[in-house]
């Protein structure tokens, strides 16, 4: 019996590899098939509950950060945001992620983009432009944590500031070319923080989270700052701000007292008297905006030449590279790509079609990418060099995240409290 | 501060264009995004493409994989000698250990009628790595399947398995169609 039963099974084996029924299901007169289980996926009326809360918190931090004028206020509402899109929600999904899906949508017209990551993406950017970066403020789960911790701020000096500064754009600019050409989200996977909300990660990713907060309670908001890609584009907007978050509630008596207190050195002091001369700021001008187009070009041939190396993180090119490999020098043992590719039973040279065509791509992404980048370095150093006259001491559209530490150091601001007499 | 306040500067004329436009931007891409009214999508396994690569069980951001071992039971041969339970060496076709394929016995094994025994997986051992379904692609109906769960699922924006997938067996579906299951007569379905 056993015998038969095996040898059935190997001529089956041998016969069709593919061919599913090899053993006709039996029909059974007094037993019920089960019939597998599929539970539900979440439920439709939470995604409107996240979009609800994002935008009440949203509409609350505005009101905080420039109505009410309350950093308890402020911090109350981080509290529940870390809690609401950190804990609860495991940090999925959140602006700083929906921009990659937002790419995606925009250069493959075969994915639907979900309206959550639609909302979460424009939403905070909508607010941005109205009210400033409220969404940093007390929203963003991410800044959250990291405010959370920020114990003793030690100052990064301008320079550092401004140079790591572009990091944000690099991130950014290669988060939409991953996540345009290969659907690969490098936001999401070297987020330092989801590791915490979900109580579970990699080694490696705890370890990272667990660096950045270190490194928070000195430095703060290093994410925000020097990685965020989707800070980027709320600075921007911010910078448009209809109304913006004021240190002082009415006029500034520039007394120094809030000089230091920013933790983000987003605080812009009034501009020196001794300024140089009118003719040496225009030939700084000048060398500045001759040197933007090298430095695009020199960014456009450096993206050209990584382009190959960040290819390879397309999923149809690296199976393409395995499968070529596996040509030249078979293996004992596949790789599970090249299995994959074998199941397929694709002719490779389609695949391989298929791979020089991405490859194109990414070359013609990365060196778009790298001119941009160029631009940007170069747009940052101009506008630097661009002198505007400041009598008083302002928040910085760009860099302020509309926190209110500031708020407790403004005489004007504690006499509009009634806690000091107006000076 | 002298200045008139409703006095319009040319720096202020721009800014408040380039706000006008910002805005016309920012609500214009949602509007047309809310209109066109996209569901949400969750994460599954397409078993056609799938390969058994044991790659679900060791890259879901879970301790343990959101990935189970699904069985369409209306294609099972329902044999006596399951190459998806037991081990190809198996000395003796009993359960036991040292016999199965699952390294954590969540394939239980019961009786029918002869010849037919029956394999229903508890869900709650499965970690996901489809060494019962290797077993039963190969040489039996391929009854036996990988889903992702939607209990357990976190519906991660980049799902760590999908990355990590050799074969893009990883797609998105809507959230009201969230399953891939194999069927009678046909391997496509939904």
């Amino acid at each position: 019996m056993r015998a038969v039963v095996i040898a059935t099974m190997l001529t089956a084996a041998l016969g069709a590899a593919y061919a599913a029924e090899r053993f006709p299901p039996p029909e059974f007169t007094d037993h019920a098939l089960p019939a597998p289980a599929t539970p539900a996926a979440r439920a439709a009326w939470l995604d409107y509950a996240d979009a609800a809360a994002l935008a009440v918190a949203l509409g609350l931090a505005s009101w905080l950060a420039i109505k009410r004028r309350s950093r308890a206020g402020i911090v109350a509402l981080m509290a529940a945001s870390l809690l609401y899109f950190g804990f609860w929600r495991s940090g999925c999904v959140c602006p700083v992620g929906a921009t990659q899906n937002v790419a995606l949508a925009a250069f493959d017209a075969a994915y639907a983009l979900p309206w959550t990551a639609a909302v979460f993406f424009f939403l905070p950017l909508l607010f941005a432009l109205l009210f400033g970066r409220v969404f940093c403020a007390a929203v963003c789960p991410l800044g959250a944590a990291q405010d959370a911790v920020l114990v003793r701020p030690a100052a990064v000096p301008a320079w550092l500031q401004q140079g790591l500064g572009l990091l944000p754009y690099v991130y950014l600019g290669s988060a939409v070319l991953l996540a345009g050409l290969g659907g690969d989200f490098i936001i999401c996977r070297y987020d330092p923080f989801v590791s915490f909300f979900r109580l579970s990660g990699s080694f490696e990713m705890l370890l990272l989270g667990a660096g950045v907060l270190g490194l928070s309670a000195f430095v703060g908001r290093p994410y925000c700052r020097f990685a965020c890609p989707y800070s980027v584009l709320l600075r921007w907007a911010s910078r448009l701000s209809a109304w913006h978050f004021r240190i002082a509630p009415d006029e500034c008596i520039p007394c120094r007292l809030c000089e230091d207190s920013c933790p983000f050195g987003a605080i812009a002091k009034p501009t020196p008297s001794d300024a140089e001369s009118r003719a040496a700021g225009k030939r700084r001008l000048a060398r500045l905006l001759a040197l933007l187009p090298l430095l695009m070009i020199a960014g456009g041939a450096l993206g050209w030449a990584a382009s190959g190396r960040i290819a390879r993180s397309n999923a149809v090119v690296r199976q393409a590279d395995l499968v070529l490999l596996e040509e030249q020098q078979p293996s004992a043992v596949p790789a599970d790509e090249v299995t994959a590719f074998r199941k397929t039973a694709r002719p490779a040279a389609e695949l391989y079609a298929e791979a020089a065509r991405a490859r194109d791509r990414y070359a013609v992404g990365g060196a778009l990418l790298g001119a941009l980048l160029g631009l940007a370095a170069g747009g940052r150093l101009i506008r630097l060099s661009v002198r505007r006259t400041r009598t008083d001491y302002e928040a910085d559209r760009a860099e302020c995240v509309s926190c209110g530490r500031c708020l407790r150091f403004c005489p004007r601001e504690r006499a509009r409290l009634g806690k000091a007499s107006a000076t | 501060m002298a200045e008139d306040k409703n006095k319009l500067t040319r720096r202020g004329f721009i800014a408040r264009g380039a706000l006008g436009a910002g805005l016309l931007a920012v609500g214009g891409g949602l509007g047309g995004l809310l209109a066109s009214g996209r569901s949400r999508t969750v994460w599954q396994i397409d078993p056609d493409k799938c390969v058994q690569c044991e790659k679900c069980a060791a890259n879901c951001v879970l301790d343990v994989s959101a990935v189970k071992c699904v069985h369409a039971y209306a294609i099972c041969g329902y044999c006596d000698l399951c190459t998806g339970f037991f081990q190809p060496d198996a000395g003796k076709f009993v359960p036991g250990a040292a016999n199965e394929l699952c390294p954590t016995g969540a394939i239980k094994r019961s009786f029918i009628e002869d010849p037919y025994y029956e394999y229903t997986i508890d869900e709650s051992l499965c970690i996901g790595c489809g060494k019962c379904v290797e077993g039963c692609a190969a040489f039996g109906n391929g009854s036996l399947f990988l889903q992702v769960r939607h209990d357990r699922c976190l519906n991660c924006n980049e799902c760590g398995i999908a990355a990590a997938c050799p074969s893009q067996a990883f797609v998105r579906l809507p959230a009201d169609q969230p399953y891939l299951l194999k069927t009678r007569g046909t391997t496509e379905s939904g």
